[in-house]
């Protein structure tokens, strides 16, 4: 026989050297495309600029109350401010709109009410960050290890998961905040509302990895089946990195997206605990109870009620259009 | 050695003493069975000799409660040897159980049964701990290079993690050694830090096989390495990868699904069909002496070069239906469903893997060329059968029969045979 193989006859003879016919292809990656696909898309582009200014209040209106530029907390409760006659309602064009006071006073108390406000976003902002840090990380976590082992683990995660969810959480939390929060103090945690916060974000957290759990689960299902994770296992990559190193890598885009979505759900449900009094309590501001307070203004300082709601539906709002476009962007198949 | 063929590869490793010649002379009684024609593939030290492998996935049932209701037998009873510095071609269908016969010896699975012998250690139930050094004696190349490189990563942490993981060089070290082996496998050193979808499909097999190298693997498992590249790309991977053989020495179990890819590369073949092997043979043997059915028609599929020239074509054996499922194999011979030639007594007895030339195994009752299949089983007399296949009650039990992994001195002559005395057992 001789090596006149088909295959032979292709052959140029190649050296070990380094071949100038490959070049690397020229093209963009997944991410990129993604981005080019959520930047053409006009109404989530114009929730992220929404978002991102939220986000750049609360981050800044710390140092506005350091430097004197907002004060959330001076009374305003003189005569001259506020209608002491009739319930301490603000004197003055749609509760008190003036210059250095642009979207008035407080009723009651005369407190800046734009001040409170974006003050408060920066707590109702942390808050539901937290949480959803919390949620997400317990999520991917139990998600990957779930996932990956699979057998009675998956098993016991997924019993967990269900158990989880089934939970009367709402009831749970109005029963038992007390108590959890004075465990939370006993714990070294100060007492008062940095307790209160806390109790917030684990509540929200704790009991919201489940759907978080479900969706990397998924994925991961798909992801330990395709060879690098075989060639992971060849090299004898131990667990922990397989787990945050080959696999969850791949998952940053469901994780991006759930990240998104989660956080609009935690900002309504810190407004809720608000109005259930397990939130944070004035004078430290959230949008959460601001609304709350506002809420026996309704008819007597319409203004006041509605400032509060307009900037908690804006953000939630604004939120879920973002989520939405990056789950179009990231996965054009389009995957609900 | 009396008639050096034409065909010395350059791939084979260095002569084993003695091994490649041992047998030509000693042996055949008859001198009819063509005895010459095999002497080069070296026979040393088999690097790993695979025994008696047996590969059943569970089926289980749905529902809550999921009983096992039958097996997949990927792998059933699969002997063989790889010489050290040598490269044994596993070529079948798709389904057939390459891939399975590949993740068994790499260790990705664990099998059922049977023993995984590298150098001369059972590698078949060691533990994850205990597999750790093993890991960086046997390496893979997978089939997919669109799969095999994790998108996240860059071609530097990649080809690197093998050195991270096992702390074989210091930090500082691990770049310059990446780049040394992207300049090996012929890819740029600078680009290390790229990402893998910057890269053409045979590009990133030679990522994956700089990877695999990393580690200074004796042994590479290659996974239908070149099936998912252009024609053209083909021939440069496989060219670089008899390159590295013969640089590194390193000895290759290369899987392919047909046999014109592993002719270029593989001294020695063994074919595969549904979880076993029908048929092993040196190259030239294999290739231009298929005694199988399941060989002869696989290779009536391949172009031939030397038959295209002369004017002549190989008469293309078609082969009807398809591949049973592995979960409820035939009986007796799996390939009776397929096999032109089936007989009352393939589907009785299944036939052994006998040896019937100095480097020649099949698992055939008429084992025989094309054209030229004996009309009686060669096998009955060995396995104390009648021509129907019908045990005789007399006749020992032979369930040894073919089941070691290498060759052996004396043979089974099948051509002396076909007069019609019964197979004799030379010694
Ligand atoms: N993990 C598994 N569980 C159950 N069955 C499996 C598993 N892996 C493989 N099989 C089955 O085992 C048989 C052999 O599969 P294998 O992947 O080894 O085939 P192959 O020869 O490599 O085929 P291909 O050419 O398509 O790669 C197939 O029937 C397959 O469905
Ligand atoms: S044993 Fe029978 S069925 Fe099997 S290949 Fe040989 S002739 Fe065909
Ligand atoms: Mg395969």
């Amino acid at each position: 026989m001789t090596i006149s193989s088909d295959l032979a006859s292709h052959t140029a003879d190649t050296s070990l050297g380094t071949d100038p016919a490959l070049e690397p292809v020229a093209g963009r990656s997944p991410t990129q495309l993604a981005m080019a696909r959520f930047r053409k898309d006009k109404l989530s582009m114009a929730a992220f600029v929404v978002v991102a200014v939220y986000l750049l209040l609360g981050i800044l209106a710390p140092f506005g109350v350091k430097f004197g530029i907002l004060d959330p907390f001076s009374f305003h409760s003189s005569a001259k401010y506020l209608d002491i006659e009739s319930g301490s309602i603000p004197k003055g064009f749609m509760g008190g709109i003036s210059w250095s006071h642009p979207l008035g006073l407080e009723p009651g108390t005369g407190r800046d009410v734009a001040s409170r406000l974006v003050y408060g976003v920066t707590f109702s902002l942390t808050i539901a960050l937290s949480a959803t840090i919390v949620a997400v990380s317990i999520g991917t976590v139990l998600g990957i290890v779930s996932g990956f082992v699979g057998g009675y683990v998956d098993a016991a995660i997924g019993r967990l998961t269900d158990l989880t969810l089934s939970f009367p959480q709402t009831l749970m939390l109005l029963a038992l905040s007390g108590l959890a929060v004075a465990m939370i103090v006993q714990a070294g945690v100060p007492a008062g509302n940095v307790a209160q916060a806390l109790f917030v974000i684990l509540v929200l957290g704790l009991f919201g990895w489940p759907p978080i759990a479900r969706i990397v689960r998924g994925q991961v299902l798909s992801i330990r089946e395709r060879e690098f994770i075989e060639a992971a296992k060849l090299m004898g990559a131990p667990r922990r990195r397989m787990y945050f190193k080959e696999v969850l890598p791949n998952l940053w885009a469901p994780l991006l997206v759930y990240f998104t979505l989660t956080m609009p759900a935690y900002i309504s449900a810190e407004a809720a605990l608000a109005y259930l009094q397990v939130s944070v309590k004035p004078p430290t501001p959230t949008l959460g109870n601001i609304l709350t307070d506002s809420i026996s203004y309704s008819s007597a300082d319409f203004f006041f009620f509605f400032t509060p709601a307009f900037l908690i539906a804006v953000i939630v709002v604004s939120f879920n259009l973002v989520g939405d476009g990056l789950r179009d962007a990231l996965d054009p198949r389009g995957a609900r | 050695m009396d008639e050096p063929t034409l065909t010395t590869t350059p791939a084979d490793g260095p002569p084993a003493n003695g091994g490649a010649t041992s047998s030509s002379g000693s042996t055949s009684t008859s001198g009819s069975a063509a005895p010459h024609r095999t002497a080069t593939v070296p026979h040393g030290e088999p690097i790993l000799e695979v025994d008696e492998l047996q590969m059943y996935f569970p089926v289980k049932s749905s529902g809550i409660i999921r009983r096992t209701v039958g097996h997949v037998q990927a792998v059933d009873g699969v002997s063989f040897q790889v010489p050290a510095g040598g490269a044994l071609g596993l070529v079948g269908e798709s389904g057939c159980g390459k891939s399975t016969t590949g993740r068994l010896i790499t260790r990705l699975l664990t099998p059922t049964a049977g023993a995984i012998r590298f150098e001369g250690q059972d590698i078949a139930r060691l533990s994850p701990r205990e597999l750790k050094p093993v890991r960086r004696e046997i390496q893979m190349i997978f089939q997919d290079p669109y799969t095999s490189l994790n998108p996240r990563h860059t071609v530097g942490s990649i080809v690197g993690a093998p050195l991270e993981i096992h702390k074989v060089v210091p930090r500082n070290k691990v770049l310059p050694r990446v780049q040394e082996l992207l300049e090996i496998v012929g890819l740029n050193p600078e680009h290390y830090n790229r990402y893998p979808n910057e890269f053409s499909g045979g590009q990133r097999q030679r990522i994956g096989i700089a990877r695999a190298l990393t580690l200074q693997p004796k042994l590479l498992v290659a996974d239908e390495p070149v099936s998912a590249l252009d024609v053209s790309i083909q021939a440069q991977v496989i060219n670089l990868l008899q390159d590295l053989q013969r640089e590194f020495d390193i000895s290759f179990l290369f899987i392919a699904h047909d046999l014109a890819v592993v002719r270029h590369f593989c001294p020695e073949v063994a074919v595969m069909y549904l979880g076993k092997l029908v048929e092993i043979a040196d190259r030239d043997t294999l290739y231009n002496h298929p005694h199988h059915p399941y060989t002869q028609a696989l290779l009536s599929a391949v172009p031939d070069v030397k038959q295209a020239a002369i004017g002549g074509r190989r008469d293309r054996i078609r082969l009807e239906g398809d591949v049973p499922s592995p979960i409820n194999p035939p009986s007796g011979c799996r390939f009776r469903t397929r096999c032109p030639l089936a007989q009352e007594i393939c589907a009785k007895v299944e036939p052994p893997l006998l040896q019937i030339g100095p480097h020649h195994k099949v698992a055939c009752h008429f084992a025989g060329e094309v054209g030229q299949h004996p009309t009686t089983p060669i096998s009955a007399s060995v396995l104390g059968v009648d021509e129907q296949g019908n045990q005789k009650p007399e006749a020992a039990s032979t369930s040894e029969l073919g089941s070691q992994p290498g060759f052996s001195d004396t043979w089974v002559d099948v051509h002396g045979h076909r007069g019609g005395s019964g197979a004799t057992r030379s010694s």
